[in-house]
């Protein structure tokens, strides 16, 4: 049995926050944008903005363009597909972990039937 | 497409009372769970599931409805417990013939609010190499049950 993967911690925690969903939904949307054109849609400071979209870029989400004297982001599609193959391996271990449920049930109800 | 739920199910030839033990009784949870387990069996009642070489997680029973429901949080990093740092476990035991369809569904991985765009974009990208992922997941389930129901 294992615990959860780094990995998996890791962009749950990215995307843990409805605000870094909501950004990664609006350069979905957009493309590609800046923290100072994404803040203008946002109740947050351009500051919160920046911040959040640090922590996509840590965890490999969004990437990061520097273009003259502005930086823009764009959803990194491979980080998605990370996360949802992440999701994939959580039902993996489910799979394994009902399996042995299973045993466990199907040889405790044998032993109380006594055969 | 990132779903915010994981939903697998297994039908067992136990009866739900029997599943219901295998489900909620510490000594079985570090069987199929964790290596070792604390389960404070009520509603708000504390959880500690331990990996060796991983540390110590904790949980939190949300629901004990013997011997039908049974969910409990459990956090996504170490540190202290919050609703915001775990996911929700829901176990659903139904009789069926002589034994159980147990369910599972483990959900909060804070991917709730994307919008319909998003999602019907990324759906048409991901959702086959997504679903044929769970297809193969779901072949080699029905291969295990199979083998183990040979011994």
């Amino acid at each position: 049995m294992t615990a959860r993967s780094d990995e998996a911690d890791r962009l749950w925690a990215a995307l843990g926050d409805p605000m870094r969903i909501h950004l990664l939904d609006l350069l979905l949307e957009r493309g590609e944008a800046t923290a100072s054109t994404l803040a203008a849609s946002l109740p947050i400071t351009r500051q919160g903005v920046a911040k959040h979209l640090a922590v996509l870029e840590r965890d490999g989400l969004v990437t990061a363009r520097r273009s003259g004297r502005e930086v823009r982001y764009a959803v990194r599609e491979e980080g998605l597909d990370q996360a949802g193959a992440a999701m994939a391996r959580i039902a993996a271990r489910w799979d394994t972990r009902l399996t042995a449920i299973k045993k466990l049930a199907e040889r405790a109800a044998k032993a109380a039937g006594g055969d | 497409m990132v779903p915010d739920a994981i939903e697998r199910e297994i039908v067992i030839d136990a009866p739900p009372s029997v599943v219901w033990g295998i489900v909620t009784e510490a000594q079985h949870v570090a069987g199929w769970f964790s290596d070792e387990a604390e389960v404070d069996l009520r509603p708000g009642g504390r959880m500690l599931l331990t990996w060796r070489g991983h540390g110590t997680y904790e949980g939190r029973v949300e629901t004990v409805d013997p011997p039908r429901v049974f969910a409990f949080r459990w956090q996504t990093r170490q540190g202290e417990f919050s609703e915001t740092n775990s996911t929700l476990v829901v176990m659903t035991l139904e009789a069926q013939h002589a034994g159980t369809r147990l369910r599972v569904v483990e959900s909060g991985f804070g991917t709730l609010p994307w919008s319909d765009a998003t999602r019907a974009r990324y759906a048409d990208e991901n959702a086959k190499g997504w679903l044929s992922e769970l297809d193969e997941l779901r072949d080699y389930v029905g291969r295990a049950v199979a083998a183990s129901r040979e011994r």
